[in-house]
């Protein structure tokens, strides 16, 4: 029962996805994919759980790895893209395009 | 079971941020503020995970979160605009290799009968072991597919590789072989799942096919190759998600799942092709074209070009990569003002896929201060181009090149293309009269009205402001 629980989830979130991104602009389109790729570093909190399980060796170190390498994901991931949307301005004054000639 | 409804209710917080966050980030002007709501909903999901019951040790999280926030700040701060589609690359590898240590995890744990009843209490359902192993694999496979796909693109990218398709022979074969191997393993390592040697095997195989499947794509195609690869690290997490019951793993993933498959496509629609098309087209033959081109190649000076602008009231820039590589965006932020100043107008044409990322040129004209609202798309411009006084292109060949509507049979054939040879001048500024990335000859430069600049395009473009400033 769980599993069809979590089956509704999977197709009401791609719907959502589906129509979260259908009317972006292209002008957006390089920090969008970079920002939704900081949100897929969520993969973090499964690696939080699985190295600080406290199971043995190798599942802490895989676990430990893991979460360093999803943290770089998200904090990467988030700066980066924050770098980029801080450039884009639209400034006062400015010509409307498709005025001219 | 208090701690549990606590943090699945902070989970649906997080759920509601990164929705919110990323419809934010559909609109220039609130897409700064989208990013830090989707960054707030990943802090509160992960600060909540931290009371879940099976964290018992703290010291090795605290240890790896420093570690890779530290690298992550770094490389996010030093990093060119230039070398963004590289390095977002590489962070989506990294996110795809965390999958797949985590489906490693998961499998490890589930192997140990101990563990295994904890596993099914976190899941709240029965001991399936079957599936929740089989998911697990699925977590490995799509987490090693990312991975190694993402870092053969971040290598072609950055041309630390050669950008071109690699092809052998015997390649379909060995790839379907691959595809056998992925069932073989994954049956082995389900009915194994003590065994350590199918969850090498599985790591291996998704790793060797993400090379495989990645290599065959040529540099021109690396934007949808990105995309996809984005998409897949979202679907790595699902399935990490499914595998450990986990919700907000599954909902985040899968918003980028979706979220990155869209793009994908609007990116082919933008090339007028399928992604089949993308992905296998480094295995069809080069096709011998038909039709010759003719004429000879005009080159001009920057102190002629300076006297056509002056004179110009409308003026087309349509920015490629060569512009990144010679970092011209300042340059041609001046070159706007002075033509401004002047009287005249300047727009932009950006093509879908110019540069090496969808919205590349963009990000780098954003980082010139050249406002957005002078970007336009592809069919605004090609509607009134007749009207421009000039087109400039810079650095920009395969979206340009007329011989995507008529040289039948050459790979870029059928791609819709700025039209620049319809404005009255065309001034290409390049280094050298060689093809551009997509190999393709471009009869652009061979018209009646195109004239050649050759050399870098920052220089080009700063003798002509200087002639500008002489006036």
């Amino acid at each position: 029962m769980e599993t069809i629980y979590l089956l509704f989830i999977v197709v009401l979130a791609a719907f959502l996805g589906f129509e979260l991104i259908r009317k972006v602009p292209a002008t957006l389109h390089t920090p969008l994919m970079s920002g939704a790729n900081a949100i897929s570093g969520i993969t973090l909190v499964g690696a939080l759980i699985s190295s600080g399980s406290g199971n043995d060796t190798l599942t802490t170190i895989i676990g430990t790895a893991a979460v360093a390498l999803a943290t770089i994901n998200v904090v990467g991931g988030y700066m980066v893209t924050d770098r980029m949307l801080a450039m884009f301005k639209k400034k006062s004054g400015s010509k409307k395009p498709g005025s001219g000639a | 079971m208090s701690n549990e409804i606590l943090i699945n209710a902070v989970y649906i917080v997080a759920a509601c941020l990164f929705i919110l966050g990323l419809k934010l980030l559909s609109h220039p002007s609130t897409s700064r503020k989208g990013n830090m709501v989707s960054a707030v909903g990943m802090f509160l999901a992960v600060v909540i995970t931290l009371i879940h019951k099976d964290i018992i040790e703290y010291q090795w999280i605290i240890a790896g979160i420093i570690v890779g926030g530290a690298v992550g700040a770094v490389f996010a701060k030093r990093v060119e605009m230039t070398a963004m589609p590289e390095l977002v690359s590489l962070f989506n590898g990294f996110g795809g290799l965390a999958s797949l240590a985590v489906g490693w995890t998961t499998v490890i744990e589930l192997a140990n009968p101990d563990v295994a009843d904890m596993a099914a209490a976190v899941t709240g359902g029965g001991t399936n072991t079957s599936l929740l192993l089989s998911i697990a694999y699925i977590s490995i496979l799509i987490g090693g597919i990312t991975f190694s796909g993402s870092v053969i693109a971040w290598a072609k990218l950055g041309e630390r590789m050669t950008t071109g398709a690699i092809t052998f022979k015997g390649q379909n074969w060995v790839n379907i072989s691959f595809i056998v191997d992925f069932f073989v393993v994954g049956y082995l390592l389900v009915q194994n799942p003590q065994d350590p040697m199918w969850i090498y095997a599985a790591i291996a195989v998704s790793i060797m096919f993400g090379v495989l499947a990645v290599i065959p794509i040529g540099g021109a195609d690396m934007p949808v190759v990105i995309s996809l690869l984005n998409s897949y690290s979202g679907i790595a997490a699902t399935a990490a998600g499914f595998a450990i019951g986990n919700n907000i793993l599954i909902v985040a993933g899968l918003l980028v799942g979706a979220s990155g498959i869209i793009l994908t496509n609007i990116m082919c629609k933008a090339m007028n092709r399928s992604l089949m098309n993308v992905l296998l087209s480094g295995f069809s033959k080069p096709v011998d074209s038909t039709m010759k081109i003719e004429g000879e190649l005009k080159a001009m000076t920057p102190d002629d070009a300076f006297y056509v602008l002056e004179a110009a009231q409308s003026v087309l820039v349509v920015p490629g990569y060569g512009m990144a590589v010679a970092q011209a965006q300042h340059a041609v932020k001046e070159l706007q003002e002075l033509v401004e100043e002047n009287g005249g107008e300047v727009v932009y044409g950006i093509h879908p896929v110019a540069g090496r990322m969808p919205g590349h040129m963009n990000v780098l004209l954003a980082e010139a201060d050249v406002s957005y609202d002078l970007l336009l798309e592809m069919d605004a411009v090609n509607q009134r181009m007749e009207t421009f006084d000039v087109a400039i292109v810079i650095g920009a060949n395969d979206v340009v090149n007329p011989a995507a509507k008529e040289m039948k049979g050459s790979p870029i054939y059928g791609m819709p293309v700025i039209e620049v040879e319809r404005a009255r001048t065309v001034f290409v500024l390049k280094r050298s009269a060689n093809a551009g990335f997509a190999g393709v000859d471009n009869p652009l430069f061979f018209r009646e009205n195109t004239r050649m600049i050759y050399g870098d395009a920052k220089e080009t473009l700063n003798s002509i402001i200087r002639e500008f400033g002489d006036d």
